[in-house]
């Protein structure tokens, strides 16, 4: 039983980070805007929130440092694309290729050092019983604010008069620039919190999964985040099943190797990918449906010109 | 259209800028190129690599003009990279990655005048020569202090890619540990990349909840040491001494030792005596080296493995030595017979003993 509950507490450990930097992207593209820039700002919360804690022995220090730095980046992507009316997909692209080189250049003297510990819930009693107790009141605080971030999220855009007005950008700024919202401003702020969100992402890999910092240690999660957006077809609860999904058979296969089951590992290495684009080719079928939740102004440079 | 030209002048130096590649100018000093497929930082196999590109600028000094271009995947992206140094003029061009083995030899074609040295492969041309250290030497030693320091009897194994050098790797770890711990057994993890700091810990997590207490990884990132310091179990540092994530953990690391045969290489490209060769150095050559012994390992224990080392260092013991048998039984080694290079440079099997399949 212990390695069952093992295997499930490697899930959610590989699948929060994919999962912060989703749901920030998730609310970005809702308002209407593409930043492929996920993986430079998930890095760039990985160093910044590694070297804080190490600097100032606070891991709330470093998250609050990601989260700060995420947000620089994202301003900066904003501030190319909404004011300067750069092309979203190339200055994505460009973000991601600074974050990574810039996250380098500042990480040099911190490989090798130890981040501190970090705390993990413990509720007498209810953490100590067998399997349920470290499953579920036994993680990081990161873990649950992940969870709550998505519920926040998924009430914000559905039920909040601020969340309808996002969409409304999302799907026809024009209209919405028409009957008086502030597009631009609001897009900066949407871009900022996927950035914040990416950042708590990165940070989530460099202090608490590994925890340590290692040049360009995201390894390809920001593209996989981006990919379950549209996986989720830009639907909260569903962005929560495609990260747990790849999460899931990432580590399973990882386990079945160790237990010596027989199966190709390429074939596994390839599983979590095979996977998300089954269940895609399965939600796209119904094509209608899948295209009533994407922003239709996704990607499409605003300009007001009156 | 003035604003939309700045974007993108804006959008390209950043990329250029992150893509961190240095910029030759003059034309009368030699040319060295070097291409990693890891990042410099992630102190392991580019890492290692990278010190060798210093040691040449230290030997050196401005005779040379060096050139580095790291993460570069192995693939269509690498040709590209190898044929534009070769393009800039370079004299001599580092290919550090096994998958680069094939670009290499097609670049090296087509500029016959430009010296190309292949890490880790085996094919080679009249411009092209390989190097290649004899890790597995290193991984018998340490399988020895593995094998009398687990608890569990179980070593843990992150294995890459199942290409001979890995797999020549985790047979020669299981002969190290079992010639001194006939109850040994290895459970193996294929990750299938070089470098995923996040997916080596996942990997070495599933090995410790399944009581490994020794870690060995064929990959390139601390992340599976550090999971090993934070857990309490032993690991082997691997490319690079490790000891700064496990200060504990660490029973002793695998060092490469690129430095010399660099020096070496260089200059016989300045002085044009350069030729085509297949050099395999271990532990004897120096371009392996051991970390230092962790101090908890009992001197007993000390003493089996610098035996090991010193006889391979001597020629007199071979990890590689019959009888042996493959996974499925049959006889590969002759008493006393030792495996020849070109048998090992091609190992894909397991020897008997190794659970699990190895993938094809």
């Amino acid at each position: 039983m212990d390695l069952v509950a093992n295997i499930l507490i490697g899930v959610i450990i590989a699948a929060t980070p994919l999962v912060f930097a989703a749901i920030g992207e998730l609310v970005v593209e809702k308002s209407g805007v593409l930043n492929l820039g996920v993986e430079g700002m998930m890095i760039i919360g990985a160093i910044a929130a590694f070297a804080t804690t190490i600097e100032t022995g606070s891991i709330l220090g470093g998250i609050v440092a990601a989260i700060i730095c995420g947000a620089l980046m994202a301003l900066l992507f904003a501030f190319l694309t909404q004011t300067l009316l750069a092309n979203q997909v190339a200055t994505g692209l460009a973000l991601t290729l600074f974050g990574l080189g810039l996250a380098a250049l500042i990480g040099q003297g911190y490989s090798g050092k130890s981040a501190p510990p970090f705390p993990k819930l413990h509720i007498p009693g209810l953490s100590d019983l067998p399997v349920v107790g470290p499953l579920l009141f036994g993680h990081d605080f990161l873990v649950y604010l992940s969870f709550a971030l998505g519920i926040g999220v998924a009430w914000f855009l559905n039920r909040t008069r601020a969340g309808l007005i996002v969409r409304a950008i999302g799907e026809n700024h024009d209209a919405a620039h028409a009957i008086g919202y502030p597009v631009v401003l609001i897009r900066y702020a949407t871009i900022m919190f996927g950035g914040a969100c990416a950042a708590v992402g990165g940070a989530y890999l460099s202090i608490v999964q590994t925890p340590l910092w290692v040049e360009n240690m995201t390894a390809g999660r920001g593209w996989i985040a981006l990919a379950l957006v549209v996986f989720a077809t830009w639907l909260p609860g569903r962005l929560y099943l495609g990260a747990y999904l790849f999460g899931g058979i990432t580590i399973v296969q990882l386990h079945s190797q160790a237990l010596g089951l027989k199966v190709e590992p390429q074939l596994l290495a390839m599983l979590p990918y095979l996977a998300t684009i089954v269940v895609l080719v399965i939600i796209s079928a119904d094509r209608t449906r899948a295209r009533l939740n994407a922003p239709a102004s996704l990607g499409q440079t605003f300009f007001a010109s009156h | 259209m003035k604003s939309l030209g700045l974007k993108f002048a804006i959008a390209g130096a950043a990329a250029a800028f992150a893509l961190g590649m240095g910029i030759a100018q003059a034309a009368d000093k030699t040319k060295v190129g070097f291409v990693y497929v890891g990042p410099i930082g992630d102190h392991g196999w580019s890492y290692q690599h990278h010190q060798g590109l210093l040691a040449l600028k230290k030997e050196f000094g401005d005779k040379i003009e060096t050139t580095h271009v790291e993460k570069v995947s192995e693939g269509p992206d690498a040709e590209r990279v190898i044929r534009q140094l070769a393009q800039q003029g370079h004299k001599i061009i580092f290919t550090t990655s096994f998958g680069y083995m094939n670009p290499t030899i097609k670049v090296a074609k087509r500029f016959p005048n430009v010296y190309f040295e292949h890490a880790t492969g085996f094919k080679r041309a009249k411009n092209v020569a390989t190097y290649n250290g004899r890790f597995y030497q290193g991984r018998y030693v340490a399988g020895i202090i593995a094998g009398k320091m687990t608890k569990t009897n179980t070593i843990g194994y992150i294995a890459s890619f199942p290409i001979p050098e890995v797999v020549m790797g985790i047979n020669a770890t299981y002969l190290g540990a079992k010639s001194v711990n006939p109850n040994i057994k290895m459970k193996i993890i294929w990750v299938s990349t070089w470098f995923d700091p996040g997916k080596e810990t996942d990997a070495a997590k599933a090995l410790a909840d399944q009581g490994a207490d020794v870690l060995f990884q064929h990959t390139d990132s601390p992340a599976p040491m550090k999971l090993a310091e934070q857990r309490g179990i032993w690991a082997v540092g691997q490319a690079s001494d490790m000891k700064a994530f496990g200060p504990n953990a660490q029973l002793t690391a695998l060092i490469d030792d690129w430095n010399p045969y660099y020096i070496r290489r260089v200059r016989e490209a300045m002085n044009g005596t350069w030729k085509s060769t297949d050099v395999w150095g271990g532990l004897k050559e120096g371009m392996l080296k051991m970390a230092a012994w962790n101090k908890k390992i009992p001197a007993d224990v000390v003493k089996l493995a610098e035996a090991a080392r010193d006889g391979i260092i001597s020629g007199k013991l071979h990890p590689f030595t019959g009888p042996l048998k493959k996974q499925d039984g049959t006889l590969f080694l002759k008493a006393g017979e030792k495996i020849s290079d070109k048998a090992l440079s091609a190992m894909n099997f397991y020897v008997e003993g190794v659970e699990g399949s190895l993938p094809k």
